[in-house]
């Protein structure tokens, strides 16, 4: 069987062109509840998603992925940036200008599935419900047309249709990641934001889970951005990948580049202190210890945000802070140092060979 | 039983049920597991096969309507004495004696271990004044020297933070400086750092390592993380409904896994070599509630390695392919000088 697949190449027009997006959080403090300074949990993000293509976002805890995912399915109001969503051929918006009745149609084209399966659907719904509220919203099905499409996406992504009448409790973790799935599959989506989609799941759900998604991303040329923490599952299932830092991106590049050939100093921590699966190649290739915590976002760090951390910090990234760079083709990166530097991929740490299969 | 000077802790074909109003859960039903002083033993499976209640048996904490019905925990105490845990009163003075004295325990969620209301300081010098001889000034020096072994920086002014202060890196060290306040022989970690990024997990996994290579300590390290488990292990158990299928050292159970199981989970890991597009392997069905458990070998219905007419009525022994590395596999059973792993009656 032939797994290749072409990612979708360069020229293929962005979906969506993220531009300057900014995202602040007032922190309220006294009894008055005053705004005394702002979380900045989305500081100048600049990205673009090919049709097609599957862009990860990944980086440690409250480095600001889900507000950046929030941000595009417009859960929140960006405080400054523009989200450019190609509609259809031609036509594009600026998603971050809209009220919420001009969102209305693009609402159906941009869905996010959830990490916890349990907590985003109503214990009170039954499937038919949940996985056809929106068909029944947007006015698109009612009645039996109704159940028969509920019934259809419920087979497409592994679940019995009878299934339609039972509630959310009846189902295991990566039954209700998949009523999940059918629910953002409704309406056609054209973009789906899946924020730590798999990260709760067992190994084997996990595989179940990423297959799928990979699947109806072939059927239904499905754009993804896909936000996880797990480096291992970010290099399977992602095209290119953003590593993010204290609320800005640090690095963007294709897969393979970003991972045999990183560039940014944080990405080489970060792909160092992966564990692999293999008891041989423990310790092969010596960790970078990353010293210190991830900077407050509401009080960063001069210069380069990284630089209390970073194992190759000079003077001058005290002082001045990096500007994102092209540094190869297709290839960014945000540090002073980035043609220098000789930072080691994952593979010099160690990769995995294939394991289990030979009895 | 061994009963060489080596194995701390032996726990013979453990079960520990829930006695619902629903029904019977059989949480633990037939657990075995060896581990030699100094030594890290992990215990690994997906989320409801057992582990935690397998690691909450061990300390004699399961929660109402659970408890041990069968089985032996058979532990060396600190004076070269064997004594069984499974027989204890679990509210008795010998087992409190045990529990944060010989044997601590530390968990995914440092907040539900930790208390709000008291400083990091005070919690640790209770437990040190709880089990050892020492005057509270001698106690609030190790408390410093403890915060500082586990890498708190400013340990003396961390004494007076109150655990809400501390991010969740420093939580979970600091419950580890109070599970090692008074150099237990044996730390149970239970997915201790589940919660954790991955820049954390892998510092929090080198302490650990670290900790025991100086103290000799055993560690019982469970997961549902097979690389942590490549990480950090010398000797493995994986786990499936309540059940130990497979057991050996750490390279056998990477590189020469027997039981379909294992090898299912080793199949479904991500791989750094993929192609583009490649699939991965996926164990079909999901793991059947606790109630409808399958006759016969418990894995079964989701094995592709099955054998009609006898994998869904034999209930698999443990067999030992070779010193150290058992299965539970009918596909082992008949091949010659295989010997089943003998378990008490
Ligand atoms: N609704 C909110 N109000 C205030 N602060 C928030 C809110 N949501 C997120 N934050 C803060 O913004 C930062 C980024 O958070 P988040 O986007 O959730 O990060 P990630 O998904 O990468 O873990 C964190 O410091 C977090 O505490
Ligand atoms: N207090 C309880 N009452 C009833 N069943 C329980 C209780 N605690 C655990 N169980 C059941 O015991 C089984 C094993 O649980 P556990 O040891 O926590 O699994 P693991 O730690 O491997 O995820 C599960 O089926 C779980 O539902
Ligand atoms: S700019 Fe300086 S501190 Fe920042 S990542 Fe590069 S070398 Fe490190
Ligand atoms: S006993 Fe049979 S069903 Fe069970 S794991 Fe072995 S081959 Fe599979
Ligand atoms: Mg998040
Ligand atoms: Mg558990």
């Amino acid at each position: 069987m032939d797994f290749e697949i072409n990612p979708p190449s360069e020229s293929s027009r962005p979906l969506l062109e993220v531009r300057n997006l900014h995202m602040r959080f007032p922190i309220k403090r006294g009894m008055f509840r005053r705004t005394v300074g702002f979380v900045k949990a989305v500081n100048d993000v600049s990205f673009s998603i090919r049709l097609g293509e599957t862009l990860s976002l990944v980086g440690e805890s409250g480095c600001g992925k889900t507000t950046t995912g929030r941000c595009i399915v417009r859960v929140y109001s960006p405080s400054a940036g523009s989200i450019q969503y190609q509609a259809d051929e031609g036509e594009s918006v600026d998603l971050a200008q809209l009220d919420s009745r001009a969102l209305r149609p693009y609402r159906r084209q941009i869905r996010m599935i959830f990490q916890d399966p349990f907590s985003s659907l109503n214990p009170r719904l039954p499937i038919l419900q949940i996985v056809g509220e929106s068909l029944k919203v947007h006015g698109i099905a009612s009645g039996s047309e109704l159940e028969d499409r509920v019934a259809l996406l419920l087979e497409r992504v592994g679940l019995r249709p009878e299934y339609i009448r039972r509630y959310p409790h009846a189902f295991s973790g990566g039954e209700r990641q998949r009523i999940g799935i059918a629910r953002a599959l409704a309406l056609n989506p054209k973009l789906i934001v899946a924020d730590e989609a798999v990260s709760a799941l067992d190994v084997s759900v996990q595989a179940q889970i990423l297959n799928l998604m990979q699947d109806l991303q072939e059927e239904f040329n499905l754009t993804y951005l896909f936000i996880a923490h797990d480096l291992s599952v970010v290099e399977h299932i992602s095209h290119r990948v953003a590593v993010m830092y204290v609320g800005k991106i640090v690095e963007l590049a294709s897969t393979d580049a970003l991972f045999s050939k990183p560039l940014h100093p944080y990405t080489e921590a970060l792909l160092s202190a992966v564990p692999k699966p293999d008891p041989r190649l423990r310790n092969s290739g010596a960790r970078i210890r990353l010293e210190g915590e991830v900077a407050d976002p509401s009080n960063p760090p001069s210069g380069c945000y990284f630089h209390p951390r970073c194992p190759y910090a000079q003077d001058r990234c005290r002082h001045e802070e990096p500007a994102a760079r092209e540094i190869r083709h297709d290839h960014w990166v945000a540090c002073h140092f980035a043609e220098e530097l000789e930072l080691r991929g994952f593979e010099a740490i160690g990769s995995s060979p294939r394991m289990g299969q030979a009895r | 039983m061994p009963d060489d000077n080596d194995t701390l802790l032996d726990v013979r074909d453990l079960k520990t049920h829930f006695f619902t109003d629903e029904g019977v859960v059989k949480a633990v039903d037939g657990v075995n597991l060896s581990l030699k002083r100094g030594q890290t033993l992990c215990v690994v499976g997906e989320s409801g096969c057992g582990k935690s209640v397998t690691a909450r048996s061990i300390l004699r904490i399961v929660p109402a309507p659970g408890r041990i019905v069968s089985g032996e925990i058979s532990f060396r105490g600190r004076h070269g004495d064997r004594i069984d845990l499974a027989r204890m009163n679990p509210r008795g003075r010998d087992i409190r004696n045990i529990r944060g004295r010989e044997i601590s325990m530390i968990f995914q969620e440092p907040m539900s271990s930790l208390s709000p209301v008291h400083t990091i300081g005070s919690q640790l010098m209770e437990a040190i004044l709880l089990h050892l001889p020492v005057s509270k000034g001698e106690a609030r020096k190790r408390a410093v020297s403890l915060l500082d072994l586990v890498g708190i920086p400013r340990a003396s002014e961390q004494l007076d933070a109150y655990s809400f202060e501390l991010s969740g890196g420093m939580r979970q060290r600091a419950m580890i400086a109070i599970a090692l306040a008074c150099e237990p022989q044996l730390l149970i970690a239970d997915e201790p750092t589940t919660a954790l990024d991955v820049t954390t997990q892998a510092n929090i996994l080198d302490l650990i390592r670290e900790l025991q290579e100086d103290s000799g300590m055993s560690v019982l390290f469970i997961t549902h993380d097979l690389s942590v488990v490549a990480e950090i292990a010398d000797e493995v158990v994986v786990m499936y409904l309540g059940r130990d299928v497979e057991s050996g050292d750490v390279d056998t159970i990477f590189h020469n896994p027997k039981h379909p199981y294992t090898r299912a989970l080793l199949q479904s890991i991500p791989r750094y070599d993929s192609l583009a597009g490649e699939r991965l392997y996926s164990l079909k069905g999901t793991v059947p509630h606790p109630f409808s458990r399958p006759a016969g070998c418990p894995f079964h219905p989701r094995c592709d390695d099955v054998i009609a007419g006898q994998c869904n009525t034999n209930d698999p022994q443990r067999y030992s392919i070779s010193a150290g590395h058992s299965v539970r596999c009918l596909l082992y059973a008949a091949e010659e000088n295989r010997s089943v792993v003998d378990t008490p009656a």
